[in-house]
């Protein structure tokens, strides 16, 4: 029986410059920010980012470690606008392949079953085709004849996801009301890596919840890191809600002056820094 | 003037007339998901639920299909709710920084996309909206700026660009705070139907960059019932929150 516990900066070890990634969440949701800030520790670089994009964006973005990122948008919720995102963009810091919520939805499923495409009704008629010249149309063989997007697959080397609760296997459980698309994103990538809040025995899954909540299957993850606030400061329904206050800290203060007070250290080092509250002027 | 009856429509505020022609939107709508993005359009939904179309699905905002009174009805995880919109049983209404007389519609960037002026959310949905289910739009502040002759990114697709993708295709309204606009002209150019009371055609005309044909005699968006408004000043919005949205 493998046990594939391990550590963030042993997962970011085995990451390598160039790599595609997708990270799980939605938004300034449930995003694996443990494993982003070890990322951003490391000096990994160049990288294709797949994301319904958050401050998991807005980070990397703001360290320059993306090369081109894929999204159909990218929000801190209640912040609209993700600041750091933005100012990158008006730099024109990185490659942008900008799709449809759907489009990335289907892309993928197309990566999950091994297809080069799936077809989508989204996209025809608007910028996106514009702004993506490599999309391709594909016709219904059928007698409608309808003309859709064929929705390349996003093939991830690695993913990274966010649970509540996980076992030594990899077997992943959620609390909060959305699974989102993080099944997925395991199933469509290389290696998986799972930060939790907690690693608990198998049987312990299951013993207050449906099976139904078994959201990622032991066989699409490579290894499993026990993170506790691991998605601060994005919300972790229901362990914990988005810190509000934390996150207009993130969006209000230039970054190189919040890496430098709360990426310095290790992981310990942030959970302390945001635990002792003194930025909370 | 058309305006309704069963109230004293001397107090009621701009917000509350853009309420009113919100929920209007979702009205004979049937059992299909009202999707509300902004807090009048938001209120509107709930208003429309219990005042005329009682058989709408409306979330909490999350995962969950609920109530009026929070009873939870239903799971709609992002999975599924993106399956609803292909499957059509949904009528969206989404913000737009800029629309066109076409019905194009901007949430992404202005200026040129390859290095925008200003970076804003993203396409988020409104491709696949605008080609499965029908897609209104809501304003707060009708102006220049939003009212434009061209968007600088297509997001929401317009009926001049939908060609032979117009199957499902439908825009049914936008709502802004000076009224209300559809489609239904030959060429599916934009037309006001409504003007909300105190707004004078040429005001519309001086907000909007593109020719907006307004007739002299468009009529006034009709005022909330006295129950209606009892609905969304004690049980809906008791906070005023609409206001923020929406002065005046």
């Amino acid at each position: 029986m493998s046990d594939k516990t391990t550590t963030a900066d042993e997962v970011v070890s085995r990451l390598r410059d160039g790599m595609t990634l997708g990270i799980g969440g939605w938004g300034s949701r449930r995003k694996p920010m443990a494993l982003v800030r070890a990322l951003l520790r490391s000096e990994v670089t160049d990288l294709t980012i797949v994301s319904y994009g958050g401050p998991d964006v807005g980070m990397l973005a703001a360290a320059g470690r993306i090369r081109k990122l894929v999204t159909p948008f990218v929000t801190l919720d209640s912040i609209p606008l993700e600041p750091h995102y933005r100012a990158a963009r008006e730099r024109g810091a990185f490659e942008l392949m900008e799709i449809d919520e759907a489009m990335f939805m289907w892309g993928l499923h197309a990566a999950a079953n091994r297809l080069p495409f799936l077809p989508v009704r989204a996209g025809i008629g608007s910028d996106v085709m514009r702004v993506n010249p490599g999309l391709r149309t594909v016709t219904s063989p059928y007698d409608d004849g309808e003309t859709f997007v064929a929705m390349p697959a996003l093939r991830l080397d690695a993913a990274l996801v966010h649970v509540g609760r996980a076992d030594r296997r990899g077997n992943g459980r959620y609390l909060g009301p959305d699974p989102y698309f993080d099944d997925l994103f395991c199933e469509a990538a290389e290696t998986a890596y799972v930060s939790c809040e907690r690693i608990v025995d198998t049987a312990e899954l299951t013993k207050e919840a449906p099976p139904q909540s078994l959201l990622i299957k032991r066989h699409t993850v490579t290894g499993v890191v026990e993170a506790p606030n691991g998605a601060h400061f994005t919300s972790c329904a229901p362990d914990y809600g988005r810190d509000e206050a934390f996150q207009k800290t993130y969006a209000t203060t230039p970054w190189p002056e919040f890496a430098a007070r709360f990426l310095g250290g290790d992981e310990q080092a942030y959970q302390s820094a945001v635990g002792e509250g003194s930025w909370r002027s | 003037m058309t305006e309704g009856t069963g109230t004293g429509s001397a107090d009621v505020t701009r917000a509350e007339y853009c309420v009113i022609a919100c929920a209007e939107a979702w009205r004979d709508d049937g059992e299909v998901l009202a999707s509300p993005m902004g807090l009048i359009p938001a209120i509107g939904a709930r208003l429309a639920r219990r005042a005329f179309a009682p058989d709408l699905l409306l979330t909490d905002g999350e995962a969950l299909l609920v109530a009026p009174d929070g009873t939870v009805e239903g799971w709609l995880p992002y999975r599924q709710h993106l399956a609803l919109v292909t499957g059509g049983r949904r009528h969206v209404m989404m913000g737009a920084s800029q629309i066109d007389r076409y019905g194009n519609q901007n949430i992404s960037c202005i200026g040129d996309w390859e290095r925008p002026k200003r970076q804003l959310l993203g396409v988020r949905g409104a491709p696949v909206n605008t080609l499965n289910n029908p897609t209104s739009y809501w304003v707060p502040r009708h102006s220049r700026r939003v009212f434009v002759e061209k968007v600088d990114m297509v997001c929401g697709v317009g009926y001049d660009r939908v060609g032979d993708a117009a199957r499902y295709h439908r825009i049914p309204r936008v709502v802004s705070d000076l009224g209300v606009f559809d489609f239904d002209t030959p060429d599916h150019s934009m037309r006001p139907v409504s003007l909300h009371p105190g707004v004078t055609p040429e005001q519309v005309r001086e907000a909007t960059a593109f020719e907006l044909t307004v007739p002299d005699d468009v009529p006034h968006t009709r005022a909330p019932t006295a129950e209606e408004l009892r609905l969304i000043r004690e049980v809906l919005d008791p906070e005023n929150t609409r206001a923020r949205e929406v002065g005046v």
